[in-house]
């Protein structure tokens, strides 16, 4: 059985909120054949196992629910390995400006 | 147990109407969450009173200055650019190479010229007492919302499109979700699709705060400073008028408030150039196509519908009206972005956020053909940090098995190859077509309309909207009415 995720724990929560048949009529055909999806983070009001509904408290106060998904969600976005395409642009300029 | 009892008295779950509900109750919502009545402001057929409906704002520029200056926003340097333009000028014919300065907007308390935009907007919430205030945006509009909330003590939600549906979201984007939070406001994740807008009305319908939309006059009005500032740095620094401003053009604010802007201070020759990053072949409401383009905002996907089409907004009357403002309007690639800012960061010792620099890469290749005596503005930088770098974004594109390599920019292909330019020499503008853009403007403004029915307030405000005289107004009305 999954472990129940404390009160108070930040989580991010997971919902649907438009199913591809009740979206919009103007999309593209890859983005009709597809749910429109929120994820939102906050504290956890209530114990509640990992998949299942949640009720979360957001920064500005409000409640919502939907699937619990990620606890502590990371922010995970960094610059990544170097990037050699960029990695020489400059010098050529520079001796231009030396000459 | 007790607590989320007493929690759920206070908030109410949210329940999700259906698409086409929401959409019928747009304009009562919209008026609301606005505190403006639109319908005061038409005339004739299809026209409105612009000016009417930007002065009804009600602040005056020396207003906007304070209310801006109470809250850190404005006032940034403009950075003399000396190598860059030695460099020019080392590539340009003789006697060319014009000056090029720098509006380091990213000094602006949330990292960009957004916080021009946002300030008004919370100010008004805040003046007509509102809880809170609400944004659908992904770019930076969602962290200069979240500043200035913070700054006056108001509730913040930022909507952001952020993920495709597996779940895969741009560095950039995440980045920007990021420090909505670090400044306190509520963010809401989605997925990719105009049910943005869906959503915006859902919780300003739910929460009824005030509604900071970046198409209100506010939001444009916010922006007139940093064309007047311009104005005047230019005036003290140089002693002259600038030849040009190299505008980043998106949804159309920033050429609007820019250009108002240098005309509110006198200026009528400033040339107001648009660009933007050419991403044509993509589809912006498309799940596949959402995370194949590196550049998040001022790129053709919106600058070109804007453009034709300002009222496609989420207000009534868009106070964003590019095509009245624009003189030139050119893109660049993706590649030369990147390497105008690794450009920047190596010979200016400036690294600032690759979407601020796109008017940098066209000021590049604009200025060798200006004199030398000419001063020509690059009008933004923006914030750089982890996932909002080239360094992030082009990794991540690779990992969408996009080809990033070294060449010269007829290599680019949005979606499918960045090629990042090796020389200096590399870089060149595409220009768009503006009477082409004043075509299809005019050809969607009167899409279900008897030109017959026109009076003279709709044929000048047309000839207002698109930079012509009514002459020309009038040969297209005839060769339509045939």
């Amino acid at each position: 059985m999954l472990q129940n995720i404390e009160e108070g724990t930040w989580v991010e929560i997971h919902q649907v909120i438009l199913k591809p048949e009740g979206r919009s009529r103007h999309l593209p055909e890859d983005s009709k054949k597809v749910p429109y999806e929120m994820r939102a983070r906050g504290i956890l009001l209530q114990a509640a196992r990992l998949q299942e509904t949640a009720h979360i408290q957001t920064l500005s106060g409000r409640i919502i629910s939907g699937k619990l998904v990620q606890v502590e969600p990371r922010y995970d976005h960094g610059f990544g390995p170097p990037v050699y395409e960029l990695m020489h642009i400059g010098e050529e300029e520079k001796r231009m400006l030396e000459k | 147990m007790k607590r989320f009892t007493a929690f759920t008295e206070r908030g109410v779950d949210l329940s999700y109407p259906t698409y086409e509900e929401m959409m019928q109750r747009k304009n009562e919502i919209i008026q609301r969450s606005l505190n403006i009545d639109f319908n005061q402001f038409k005339r004739g057929t299809i026209a409105f009173d612009y000016e009417g409906m930007m002065t009804q704002a009600g602040y005056s520029m020396d207003d906007i200055i304070q209310i801006q200056r109470q809250s850190h926003v404005g006032n940034t340097p403009l950075l003399e650019l000396k190598n860059l333009t030695e460099l020019i000028r080392r590539i340009s014919p003789k006697g060319k190479g014009a000056t090029i300065v720098m509006k380091d907007e990213a000094a602006n308390p949330s990292g960009s010229f957004k916080d021009r935009r946002a300030s008004l907007a919370v100010h008004e919430a805040k003046r007509n007492g509102f809880a809170g205030v609400i944004a659908a945006t992904s770019g930076n509009y969602g962290a200069a919302v979240a500043s200035q909330a913070a700054k006056k003590g108001l509730k913040c939600i930022v909507l952001q499109e952020t993920y495709d549906s597996r779940g895969s979201g741009q560095p950039e984007i995440l980045e920007k979700g990021r420090k909505c939070e670090a400044l306190g406001a509520e963010v809401i994740q989605l997925s990719v699709g105009p049910e943005l807008f869906y959503m915006a009305l859902l919780l300003l319908d739910q929460t009824h705060y005030f509604n900071a939309s970046l198409y209100s006059p506010y939001a444009i009005a916010g922006v007139e400073t940093l064309g007047y500032e311009i104005a005047q740095q230019v005036k003290e620094q140089f002693g002259r008028e600038p030849a040009a401003v190299c505008v980043t053009h998106a949804g159309g604010g920033n050429v609007t408030g820019t250009a108002r802007g240098l005309q509110k201070f006198g200026y009528q020759h400033t040339e107001i150039i648009g660009v933007s990053v050419d991403l044509s072949g993509l589809h912006m409401a498309s799940d596949r196509d959402f995370n194949r383009k590196s550049f998040t905002t001022g790129h053709t996907g919106f600058s070109v519908p804007f453009t034709v089409d300002p009222d496609r907004s989420d207000v009534p009357r868009n106070a964003a009206r590019p095509l009245r403002y624009l003189d030139r309007f050119v893109t660049v690639t993706q590649g030369e972005v990147f390497y105008a800012t690794e450009l920047l960061a190596k010979l200016e010792g400036l690294e600032r956020g690759p979407a601020g620099n796109t008017s940098l890469a066209a000021a590049l290749v604009l200025a060798q053909n200006m004199d030398q005596d000419e001063v020509l503005v690059v009008q933004e930088t923006e914030y750089t940090g982890a996932g909002k770098h080239p360094i992030a974004q082009l990794n991540f594109a690779k990992k969408q098995g996009i080809k990033v390599i070294k060449g010269t920019p007829e290599a680019n292909l949005p979606g499918s190859c960045i090629a990042i330019p090796e020389h200096i020499q590399q870089l060149r503008v595409s220009d768009i077509d503006l009477n082409r853009l004043r075509k299809s403007y005019l050809n969607s403004v009167l899409k279900n309309v008897h030109v017959q029915k026109l009076d003279k307030q709709d044929r000048r405000f047309l000839s207002e909207e698109i930079n012509k005289d009514e002459t020309y107004i009038q040969t297209y009305l005839a060769s339509k009415s045939q």
